[in-house]
């Protein structure tokens, strides 16, 4: 089973654009989002939900003011400020840690299970996809990233299929630890500006850190040739392989608006460049198959 | 103290934060880059650094010559850090929240105290303006607890702007909390109007004023406008597409310092967010 996990460290440098791109070129795999927290491949993709599960994670406390005596010793113990001084858990602020509720002399605090978003199984023209919606403000963003890349393995090898694209999340954090671990490879889009430079170093060491061997891809490369160039410098001094360059093209932005990949959109520099592209990582891809 | 956030990554925060912040500077002001993942606001601002600080979280170990395997302190961990065998004790260092369950439940006091590497804090200045960021270690999954030791530094008779991170969960939240006003800095496109609706969400359950930013307002259609009219949410700027500007972020350029009509961008909407400031009544909530 081969899985390509598409990630950037900086954010909107195109990662959902091309992997709704090699939803079209691909043959024979399953789809995942693991950006759970601003997921937009569903945008382009039309998705129609078959499953629909709620992602049940970690718990908050609650404190029941029948039973509370107003002592505040769970003031002291809780580390993330997330009691107020009149004794009322801020459910943004609490990591679920269970310290208050397992020293309160009355037994006042309630510890329910956290609803913290949803998780769909879905049927798109390209194939099934597995995609999430974690709650606004929620947090284990990585562990449900880590049950739908979970759920896209299943899915594919009950289907038989031998490929799967995951759309990853920005930044280098625990939603993108979970989404990267066990990858066959990384596939990161950058773009030619400090900004993007900075971020591809952290993302890849992040990848290699973790072992997965890494892709690079700079897309709008012709608003900054010469940092486009330093980046290709750049993957060959670091071993990293460089896929190729994506040119800023319009055309991505009025896909996006009608609902579709560039592909589907029509002949355009930006189609042609992404299917060379595609045809290098697959190449990639399968030659490091072991 | 003004948030510049977005849902959406790419979308402009980093520049607007910095060049708001350029554009104010005579205030008095400091600007805080809590995308700790991938800070990027000192690429631009080009602060000279003074200090740094490595940030650590407090970890357990278990010390085996107490320890008498009785599992409570494995009991407790919400987020399985410590497991207790028969014959080992073994902790999770990269899974621990840093509670501090363990070292108050063990009745031996067989837990000690050992610390994981968060990442840094470093901080500057660029001509008048006192700036702040943090760096998480790469490999290191939790960006809250650094975010908070950024915000804990931040000088309190000082304008604030802070550079958020993208998305709407736990790291955008530690670093919006106890803002006066959130700006929101999205595009024109499917994209940018489904990631402002969550960071809207975001925003509400927060209970924080907002405005809203249009970058590139000229690569897309009118979707966000419709937005904001029947959310009530106020357009503070919209910013077309210039490809010398694309070109200038590019090379890592202050806007205000080349583009006089970015300096005049940045002091219209500070003034924006000023006057709903100063009038209360006037604010989007809810």
């Amino acid at each position: 089973m081969l899985e390509l996990v598409v990630v950037s460290g900086k954010g909107g440098t195109g990662k959902t654009s091309l992997v709704g791109a090699f939803a079209a070129l691909a043959a024979e795999k399953v789809l995942c989002d693991a950006d759970v927290d601003a997921a937009d491949l569903h945008l382009i993709l039309a998705p129609r939900i078959v499953a629909r599960n709620a992602f049940w994670s970690g718990r908050k406390a609650v404190i029941d003011p029948g039973r509370c005596t107003r002592c505040g010793e769970c003031l002291q113990w809780c580390r993330f400020e997330a009691i107020s001084t009149d004794l009322v858990v801020d459910e943004l602020s609490c990591e679920g840690c269970g310290v208050c509720v397992h020293f309160c002399p009355a037994r006042a605090v309630d510890f329910p299970e956290n609803n913290c978003g949803e998780w769909f199984v879905s049927e798109t023209p390209f194939g099934p996809m597995v995609h999430a919606k974690l709650g606004i403000a929620e947090e284990n963003s990585g562990k449900l990233v880590s049950l739908i890349r979970r759920e896209a393995r299943s899915l594919a090898e009950s289907r038989g299929l031998g490929l799967i694209l995951t759309d990853g999340p920005p930044g280098i954090g625990c939603p993108v630890i979970a989404s990267v671990g066990g990858a066959s490879a990384v596939l990161a889009v950058t773009e030619p500006t400090v900004s993007g430079k900075h971020d591809l170093k952290r993302v890849a060491d992040l990848a290699r850190h973790f072992g997965v061997p890494v892709m690079v891809c700079v897309n709008k490369w012709d608003l900054h040739p010469e940092t486009a160039d330093e980046m290709e410098r750049f993957c060959r001094n670091e071993g990293h392989r460089f896929v190729g360059r994506l040119p800023f093209d319009p055309a991505f932005t009025r896909a996006q608006i009608l609902g579709k990949t560039i592909v589907e959109y029509g002949d355009c520099p930006g189609k042609e460049a992404v299917v060379s592209v595609w045809e290098k990582v697959y190449g990639l891809m399968r030659g490091t198959r072991s | 103290m003004i948030s510049i956030a977005s849902g959406k990554g790419g979308t402009g925060k980093t520049t607007v934060a910095v060049n708001l912040a350029a554009a104010v500077q005579d205030l008095g002001v400091q600007l805080l880059d809590c995308d700790v993942e991938e800070p990027n606001a000192h690429l631009f601002l080009k602060p000279v650094m003074t200090e740094s600080v490595d940030i650590h979280a407090e970890v357990p170990e278990i010390n085996l010559q107490r320890c008498t395997h009785c599992g409570q302190c494995q009991d407790i961990c919400q987020f399985n850090a410590i497991a207790i065998l028969p014959e080992a004790a073994l902790t999770f260092p990269e899974l621990c929240h840093s509670c501090g369950g363990c070292f108050l439940v063990c009745p031996e006091d067989a837990v000690e105290g050992k610390t994981r590497l968060l990442g840094t804090v470093e901080q500057g200045l660029r001509d008048s303006i006192r700036f702040t960021h943090g760096r998480l270690r790469v490999g290191e999954a939790m960006a809250p607890p650094l975010i908070r030791e950024v915000r804990k530094r931040a000088e309190k008779d000082r304008i604030t702007i802070v550079d958020a991170p993208p998305g709407t969960s736990c790291p955008v939240i530690a670093s919006l909390r106890g803002s006066d006003f959130v700006v929101l800095v999205t595009e024109p496109t499917p994209f940018g109007l489904n990631d402002l609706e969550l960071a809207v969400g975001a925003v509400r359950k927060l209970n924080l004023p907002m405005g809203i930013v249009i970058n590139r307002s000229d690569m897309g259609d009118d979707r966000i406008l419709h937005y904001a009219e029947r959310e009530g949410l106020p357009i503070l700027l919209q910013i077309p597409f210039d490809r010398n500007v694309a070109e200038r972020y590019a090379r890592g350029e202050l806007l205000t310092e080349a583009l006089p009509w970015w300096k005049q961008s940045m002091l219209s909407l500070f003034g924006e967010i000023k006057n709903r400031l100063e009038a209360p009544q006037l604010l989007p909530m809810r």
